[in-house]
């Protein structure tokens, strides 16, 4: 494993003001405030973008790759996310959209809402063995992915072990360019049109697989103005939609879930309610669950920070798409789960314990007993003042080293207080001379 | 150093379902924090959830004591509650005293005490009716 972290969550350092927002909001309190600027713990972000969701002062910044990324190649081919597609007002022709890309700069276009199909025809038949831990949770969120990776290691072996829809896209749009146009790959550009800077990681440090056959990942923020101009421009006999209704509504949350076909299924999204589902699923609260689709988005992916729309109607609009498409227009070869073996992970993912105190327990658990000595001292006032989410984090910090107890503003008016009374009770006492000469002083006077 | 030991104590309040569960998830944290083996953590999750639940729908709520050490973590489940009168028939899958209002919470199946069971390596309960039920239980860790 890797122990290099990249992410796509950075920092603008003139622009935060080491406020704690982020750190409160963060799931995995991976986030500090040092020196007046919030730092990110990296092995513990997951990506998930709630900090730049919440940053205030926009301090916190996605990073994706620019639109100029198209020149670096000589063949480009746009994977647009079907989150894509609720982002515009009146909008029942998909063929606009994937027209208006073409126009500004792809010669080809592979809908990774067509991929999304072959993952759920994929899933129904992994869904049918029955050596496998129910209830299957997806993993086609990276955020979520990483979540489970670094808190939730019981629930990996519940894990679909797919490649998520953007993944196979990229595979297979690449190898049709090059039966098409006979190119080496590396003048092939496949570049995801992205609702989330989460896929940027994924795709700079891809789990389940060595490398991503992604090229690029731009924001649909970034391309979505240019597409709104260039739409008008599409003539009305494109016809470029390859996907159906199944692909296209894995862009809000429960759409995975319906395409897997089960009955059983749940589907939740937002962070903190994903975080309450895997506790419950860790301590097997469902006995009856077939399928568990999570989204660390609010509404799924039209919910990412990268999009322009309110997820909520971005969902509407995608609601109003789907009415015009076919059910389902991709499907894998056969009927067996061998001949969907392409879109399986080559490797597993592992656990990653980054939130375990020390690899040896006996340490851990001396480590903790002092957590817990020092976290009784503090005041329980959770305030952030100290650049830690919560008085428990800055224990755990100052057990691992990381802070002292004089970052609590509390107890450094409590030693403070000590030193003042020390300082009182030193000035009542008088240098004998001195106190001789006050004496006499007194004496005198009437 | 064998000796070390962690102690948690919990109050479970009666009645109030919506707090039950916290001490088993913090608990559950802990665990993780120490690095134990995921297996062992999902046990404890799993069989002490089921422990706290009961305490709440049939004993009024109690204490629970855990204790952690390299090598196991016990649980002691305490409440004053009605007591079970044949634990026996209790810790029969399917069997179950929950009133209809904690049926429709998707709770009383019958599958608590032999969960409980089926999760712990050790596992004792002492009843006397009219004044409450201890269960032990005990996970090891490797």
């Amino acid at each position: 494993m890797s122990t290099n972290y990249f992410h796509s969550v950075t920092l603008d350092r003139e622009k935060c003001h080491g406020c704690i927002n982020c750190v409160k909001r963060c799931p995995t309190e991976a986030i500090r405030v040092r020196d007046g600027k919030a730092r990110i713990i990296k092995e513990r972000c997951i990506d998930c973008g709630e900090c730049i969701r919440v940053c205030p002062h926009h301090a916190k910044q996605a990073t994706f790759d620019p639109l100029s990324i198209l020149d670096q190649y000589e063949y480009r081919v746009a994977l647009p996310a079907p989150a894509l597609y609720g982002q515009f007002n009146n909008l029942d022709d998909i063929d606009l959209i994937l027209g208006a890309l073409q126009l500004l700069g792809f010669q080809a276009v592979f809908e990774v809402a067509r991929a999304a199909e072959l993952v759920s025809d994929a899933t129904r038949r992994y869904m049918l063995r029955e050596d496998i831990r129910r209830p299957v949770i997806s993993s086609a969120c990276p955020a979520v992915l990483r979540l489970i990776r670094v808190r939730f290691p019981q629930l990996l072996e519940h894990v679909l072990p797919l490649h998520a829809p953007v993944e196979v896209a990229a595979r297979l749009a690449k190898k049709e360019a090059i039966a098409r146009t006979g190119l080496p790959p590396e003048k092939i550009g496949v570049i995801f049109i992205s609702p989330c800077p989460a896929k940027v990681t994924a795709v700079k440090m891809p789990l389940g697989t060595q490398k991503s056959a992604v090229d690029g990942v731009v924001a649909i923020r970034e391309v979505y103005p240019r597409l709104i101009s260039l739409m008008k421009q599409v003539p009305n006999t494109a016809d470029l939609a390859r996907a159906g209704r199944m692909g296209i509504g894995w862009g809000s949350s429960g759409g995975e879930a319906a395409a897997a076909l089960r009955e059983r299924y749940l589907a939740a999204d937002g962070i903190e309610n994903v975080i309450r589902v895997l506790e419950d699923l860790e301590d097997e609260k469902f006995y009856d669950l077939d399928f568990v689709e999570l989204n660390a988005c609010s509404g799924g992916c039209v919910g990412g920070v990268l999009t322009v729309e309110n997820p909520y109607v971005a969902k509407a609009k995608l609601k109003r798409i789907l009415k015009y498409r076919p059910v389902s227009c991709n499907h894998l070869p056969g009927q067996s789960l061998e001949e969907a073996k392409d879109l399986f992970w080559e490797e597993p993912v592992e656990y990653d314990p980054v939130m375990e105190l020390d690899p040896d327990i006996r340490v851990a658990m001396e480590k903790l007993q002092q957590m817990q000595e020092i976290e009784g001292q503090l005041y329980g006032m959770d305030c952030g003042s100290c650049g830690a989410p919560s008085c428990r984090a800055l224990a755990e910090d100052i057990v691992r080293g990381y802070s002292t107890q004089e970052a609590c503003i509390y107890k450094l008016r409590e030693e403070i207080q000590t030193i003042a009374d020390g300082l009182r009770r030193l000035s009542a006492v008088m240098p004998r001379t001195a106190a001789d000469q006050e004496k006499s002083e007194k004496e005198e006077t009437p | 150093m064998s000796d070390q030991a962690i102690r948690l104590e919990y109050e479970v309040p009666g009645d109030d379902f919506t707090r039950a569960g916290e001490a088993s998830s913090s608990v559950k944290g802990v665990l993780k924090k120490l690095g134990l083996p995921s297996q062992a953590v999902r046990k404890v999750a799993i069989a002490m959830y089921e422990g706290e639940i009961n305490m709440v729908i049939h004993g009024g709520g109690g204490k629970i004591t855990v204790e952690i050490t390299p090598q196991e973590v016990s649980m002691a489940l305490e409440d004053q509650g009605p007591g079970i009168p044949n634990v026996e028939l209790a810790m029969q899958e399917g069997w179950s005293t929950a009133p209809d209002s904690v049926r429709n919470l998707g709770f009383g199946a019958g599958m608590g005490l032999p969960n409980m069971k089926k999760y712990t390596d050790e596992m004792e309960i002492k009843s006397q009716v009219g004044v409450g039920t201890t269960v032990l239980m005990k996970v090891k860790v490797s």
